[in-house]
């Protein structure tokens, strides 16, 4: 018995090692006057800015559709929602490129030319914007779904028998009780957001001081050879997931 | 008065079914409800207060058809076994939601309830900082806030102690004569239908047969 645990305890211990080795390793490679050099370059500050604002929006926008949706999936019953809650998971498990493709045959269809004279979104900002978000907003519904597949409803009927409309019921009870999934499902897609590199690339591009965000970053500063400014902005951007992970896990969610 | 006209209704996973439910309450009577454990008691309950839908039948309120009206147009008052307090509300809250579901506000009624059942010295707490007795008495306050004619409960006292239910049960007497209530209160304990039924049912394989 206590050998069985003694070995599953090796095994996690193993695997933690090998991922605090990486991260050392990454850590140790520069020094820290080269990391300050780096995040002095123009360029780069560009692209945490840029990355700061765009994982923000598409954060944002990913929770305006991910709350509505978390909750009438976890709420309603109808035929055809295992399908429903499949065809949500669909952006998870694509291939990053392939989202890229779509999003680029998306917008050269007629539809597509319609809204882009209203907003254009291939190489722009916007575009990186949607990039993000169309990833980051499917583990932001599932977080959302979670939420509210934990949560009873029994004070949302009592408060539909006490004068409420399904609208006041949503809002005023359901919501206040998801506050912290809501923040958990921000994070998520915040984070997520940051990660996304082969949309951006494929939609939005890589044009410095344009559309360059921190993953495209480290592409654009390894494909020139640059390795101490790739693992500066890796380093920062470890950096910026763990507290998201610490933020993540203060509010009682998973990720 | 409640009256239900031969009610039918299945569980979406048909563990059981109601069928032709019909019976009468009549005005300012306490009736009490009775029944194995899932036996529909609180489908039934959740079928008066519009949570649910009948497959078919008809539900009259004071001689009004509200078979096919929402819940905050039955002018019902419904507590539910596990109370459902609203999460991170503070108890004035709780009691203050239905009138401000209505847009209305009156400080004299909530301070009249929360004298009547006892809890003005809560009122400023959250859900989680009352006992079980308080937690009751709040979520028959908030009821009650909303001025209904139909009081549902759903095995009010079922948490309580010995003590704290002898105490319970004069106050919902008290209250159902005060409001003038009509009241339907499911419960597993004989000694509390004995106390309180003034017309005691029971429900069985889906019917109800007289207690």
């Amino acid at each position: 018995m206590r050998t069985f645990w003694l070995c599953l305890t090796a095994i996690t211990a193993a695997y933690l090692l090998f991922w605090l080795l990486l991260l050392g390793a990454t850590a140790a490679y520069s020094p820290p006057e080269v990391w300050l050099q780096t995040v002095m370059k123009p360029e780069i500050r560009y692209a945490t800015a840029l990355s700061l604002l765009t994982c923000s929006a598409a954060a944002a926008i990913a929770l305006l559709f991910a709350v509505p949706i978390g909750y009438f999936m976890a709420r309603c019953q109808f035929k055809g929602k295992t399908l429903l809650d499949a065809a949500l998971d669909i952006p998870i498990v694509l291939p990053p490129m392939v989202v890229g493709i779509c999003l680029l045959i998306f917008f050269q269809t007629s539809i597509g030319r319609s809204i882009e004279q209203v907003i254009s979104f291939t190489y722009t900002i916007a575009g990186v914007v949607l990039a993000q978000f169309v990833v980051a907003a499917a583990f932001a519904i599932r977080t959302m779904r979670g939420t509210f597949d934990h949560l009873s409803a029994r004070p949302e009927e009592v408060a539909l028998t006490l004068g409420a409309t399904h609208f006041q019921s949503f809002w005023h009870v359901a919501l206040p009780t998801a506050r912290r999934g809501m923040l958990a499902a921000f994070c998520i897609a915040w984070a997520r957001s940051l990660g996304e590199f082969g949309p951006i690339l494929v939609f939005a591009g890589a044009t410095r001081m344009r559309t360059e965000v921190l993953p495209t970053t480290v592409w654009l500063e390894l494909s020139v050879g640059n390795l101490d400014s790739a693992v500066t902005v890796s380093l920062a951007m470890i950096l910026i997931a763990v507290i998201v992970l610490v933020a993540v896990r203060a509010t009682g969610e998973k990720v | 008065m409640i009256s239900l006209k031969n009610i039918s209704w299945k569980a979406p996973d048909a563990g059981f079914s109601l069928h032709d439910v019909s019976l009468t309450i009549p005005d300012n009577t306490y009736a009490v409800l009775m029944g194995s454990t899932g036996c529909g008691k609180t489908s039934l309950l959740e079928i008066i207060c519009g949570l649910r839908h009948p497959s078919q039948g008809q539900i009259f309120l004071d001689g009004r058809d509200v078979t096919f009206l929402e819940p905050r147009e039955r002018r019902i008052g419904y507590v539910p076994q596990d109370l459902a307090l609203f999460p991170g509300r503070r108890v004035k809250a709780q009691l203050s939601f239905a009138l401000q579901m209505r847009g209305l506000s009156d400080e004299t009624l909530i301070q009249q309830l929360a004298e009547d059942l006892r809890i003005t010295h809560i009122l400023e707490r959250l859900p989680e900082q009352l006992s079980g007795g308080e937690k009751q008495r709040v979520a028959l306050a908030r009821a009650l806030a909303a001025q209904p004619r139909v009081l549902l409960l759903d095995e009010p006292l079922s948490a309580l102690d010995e003590s704290t239910r002898e105490d319970a049960m004069t106050l919902l007497r008290t209250l159902q004569s005060k409001h003038t209530l009509t009241v339907l209160h499911v419960t597993h304990s004989s000694s509390e239908a004995d106390a309180l039924g003034q017309l005691r049912l029971r429900l069985d394989h889906g019917q109800i047969v007289s207690a």
